[in-house]
């Protein structure tokens, strides 16, 4: 049980951030969290059987979303939201009405740090928000922002003011986020290297975002936020993240906007069964193997300058090159599409999904 | 997965800019009395070096630098340039490189880390330029390649220079180390990565180690500040070389990783005095970074020499005519290639002092 440990003088951006949980079975882990995630709003998104009532601690301010809502917000266009599978966080995103996201899986807790401390991932997370990334050039101190940090020798002026950042990435502690092979070799590897450091992912290089830990600004990213068609009736699982990832990072690239990695941690406390992940993975872990030289080598063309705009012209792309990989491909650029039309129906266009100029990409 | 070498794979070079080495000498001891060292004084240094007993080394003076080099070159091998000559000179595999003002510095347990052998780790493990392993080096005990990570990437490929770091006094710019005068580096991040392709870094030669067999030609001592002193705030000769490394290894499929081991940099030095001379360095990086940004090499050329070549001529076209200081760095590029060709590859050996 977490104790309230010494809580910086107020929560940052409580009346701007929103707290997605997918879940199919209960929120207890939420009472551990509950110092750090009680200022904050929280949207559940109820995967699995709607007739199921999920407990919510008492305290917390919510609301949930199960299938039934799902289907009645968005109509037919429920077809983009994944049934079975916690890719149907996403439609937390869509239907939030704040500036930042922070995800988290129902199966991590908080961590220590080495002396002991408990972690607030969550203030981390906000402080990576806020804080400029510095993708054109990589820093060997890492956040240079950082007390105690600063930019290296060599590192050029010009770029030092560094670019907003869309994305913070944590990790994990105790179970680390293996596919099934691997799990499968190592089943009693824990994962207990604190790295301290978060650092701004290079321009150009794509990483495998893992869903479990993830903090975004929704105003500048979250249409590329989707999660993909997973779990019931599609032939792969344990993807979702990994694409809305890739997609994410193209787009980020192509508008000048900054990802980073690192802390926070949290305590990943479930290893789900390496079985059924296999059988989830399967599939992914052969079309992986086409879809990064595919994700490497997609340009945006300039007139895209929204993120819309670059999610549409993705999805085209991946109908393409990628239908012919498997049929999948083509279902799923067109959700890609149905999720963009979703989103911009519940977030009608003002300031929210503003026009971004491209970044220079110096 | 990695390697197991020989310790007569291995040569540690020190550039010597300070001639009492032996405090320096006697506490990096436990890590290096076991491999053969070459140390270059800095034909700047009037005194005599001071170097305890016990060591198996090489000491080479302007003397040897004049006899090996002749005249007939634009390369300076002085002040932090004169550890060139000792990559030159070397005949080994593995080559590592600290300067003379760090010490072995210790980890968060308070154990003395063992830099050497974590270079040493560090190139014997592949390295993984094409996609991010977000856990960090994949071939780390308790570590592994994340879920995501392309199962055609595992092998990762050969990594050919170690970038290490600096606690206590961290490689910062004069204007930052004076703006924060009391700042000293505390925070040992414990993890090595791999540098993605097609991304550079300040590649900081305080504590660096290279596979001389694979890239060692394109550690070039080519750009000189007019200014260039004696402190590494005066400086820009690693940064530079360490872009061309990088670019090189991009070209070639091979690694470049940064991260442990940590080395404890002592203080010295003034930054408020170097900003007047090495203010020059900060303003040229900015035309250095977009070019190497920009700099494409051929397909043709698929050596470590031809690419340099390649990068000399692609620096004295586009920088030439901004700063004769890029004329030079040209100049001198193409200068280290004849002598890396003619001096670097054989088997003879200069003497020793």
């Amino acid at each position: 049980m977490a104790e309230p440990s010494t809580i910086s003088p107020a929560p940052l951006l409580t009346d701007e951030l929103d707290i997605v949980i997918p879940t199919i079975r209960n929120l207890d882990f939420l009472e551990m969290w509950r110092p750090f995630f009680q200022p904050y709003h929280l949207i559940i998104v109820q995967d699995g059987d709607p007739s199921k009532t999920i407990k919510v601690p008492e305290g917390f301010d919510y609301e949930l979303y199960n299938r039934n809502d799902i289907n009645r917000i968005l109509g037919p266009k429920s077809s983009c939201i994944s049934f079975k599978d916690s890719a149907c966080r996403c439609f937390g995103y869509m239907v939030s009405k704040k500036k930042y996201i922070y995800t988290i899986d129902d199966d991590c807790f908080v961590a220590k740090d080495p002396s002991g401390k408990d972690i607030n991932a969550l203030e981390q997370h906000i402080k990576n928000l806020l804080c400029p990334s510095t993708p054109f050039f990589f820093n060997t101190l890492y956040d240079p922002y950082r007390a105690g940090a600063d930019f290296v020798r060599g590192y050029p002026f010009s770029l030092r003011e560094g670019v907003p950042t869309a994305v913070s990435h944590g990790l994990w502690l105790n179970i680390p986020d293996y596919d099934a092979p691997t799990q499968l070799v190592k089943p009693l590897e824990r994962n207990t290297r604190y790295v301290d450091a978060i650092m701004t992912i290079p321009k150009g290089t794509l990483f495998p975002m893992c869903g479990m830990n993830l903090a975004f600004n929704r105003e500048l990213i979250g249409p590329a936020m989707y999660f993909g068609l997973m779990g019931d009736g599609q032939p792969i699982g344990r993807y979702d993240d990994m694409w809305a990832g890739w997609c994410t990072k193209v787009i980020c690239d192509h508008l000048g906007l900054g990802v980073k990695t690192g802390l926070p941690y949290i305590w990943h406390s479930k290893a789900s069964n390496p079985f059924v992940n296999l059988k989830k993975e399967y599939k992914g872990i052969y079309w992986q193997e086409e879809l990064i030289p595919f994700f490497q080598s997609v340009t945006l063309p300039k007139d895209c300058t929204s993120v819309q705009k670059c999610y549409i012209e993705i999805s085209k792309q991946v109908k393409a090159k990628l239908g012919k990989v498997d049929d999948y491909f083509n279902k799923l650029a067109d959700a890609m599409v149905t999720w963009i039309e979703a989103w911009d129906e519940l977030n009608p266009s003002g300031a929210k999904s503003a026009e971004l100029s491209n970044g220079a990409s110096k | 997965m990695s390697l197991a070498i020989k310790d007569d794979e291995v040569d540690i070079v020190i550039g010597a800019l300070r001639s009492d080495l032996t405090t320096f000498m006697n506490e990096w001891r436990p890590m290096f009395s076991r491999f053969h060292l070459i140390i270059v004084k800095d034909p700047d240094l009037k005194e005599e070096l001071k170097i305890p007993e016990g060591f198996n080394l090489d000491v080479y003076g302007k003397p040897d630098i004049d006899q090996v080099v002749g005249s007939s070159t634009s390369i300076l091998f002085s002040g932090y340039s004169c550890r060139y000559f000792g990559y030159l000179v070397s005949r080994k595999k593995y080559i590592i490189s600290v300067d003379d003002d760090c010490l072995p510095a210790r980890d968060p347990k308070g154990f003395l880390v063992d830099a050497v052998a974590q270079h040493i780790r560090n190139l014997t493990n592949p390295a993984t330029p094409f996609f991010f392993n977000t856990l960090y080096d994949p071939y780390a005990e308790g570590a592994d390649f994340v879920r995501g990570y392309p199962f055609s990437l595992r092998g990762g490929v050969k990594c050919a220079l170690s970038c290490g770091l600096w606690l206590n006094l961290a490689d910062h710019d004069a204007p930052t180390q004076a703006l924060k005068a009391r700042q000293r580096n505390s925070r040992y991040v414990d993890a090595v990565m791999t540098v993605p392709a097609g991304s550079l870094i300040p590649i900081s030669g305080i504590n660096i180690a290279f596979e001389r067999e694979a890239v060692g030609p394109a550690l070039v001592p080519a750009l000189k500040l007019a200014g260039e002193g004696k402190c590494r705030w005066e400086t820009m000769e690693d940064i530079w070389s360490g872009l061309c490394v990088k670019v090189v290894c991009d070209h070639l499929g091979l690694g470049v990783k940064t991260g442990l081991p940590y080395i404890w940099r002592t203080d010295r030095g003034d930054p408020i005095a170097s900003l007047k001379k090495e203010w020059e360095g900060v303003k040229l990086m900015e035309e250095v970074i977009p070019f190497f940004q920009s700099v494409r090499l051929p397909r043709e050329a698929t050596t470590v020499e031809e690419c340099i070549v390649e990068v000399a001529n692609a620096v004295k076209e586009r920088l030439g005519s901004m700063d004769p200081v890029f004329a030079r760095a040209s100049k001198a590029m193409l200068d280290w290639i004849k002598l890396w060709q003619s001096v670097g590859s054989s088997s003879s050996r200069s003497s020793a002092v």
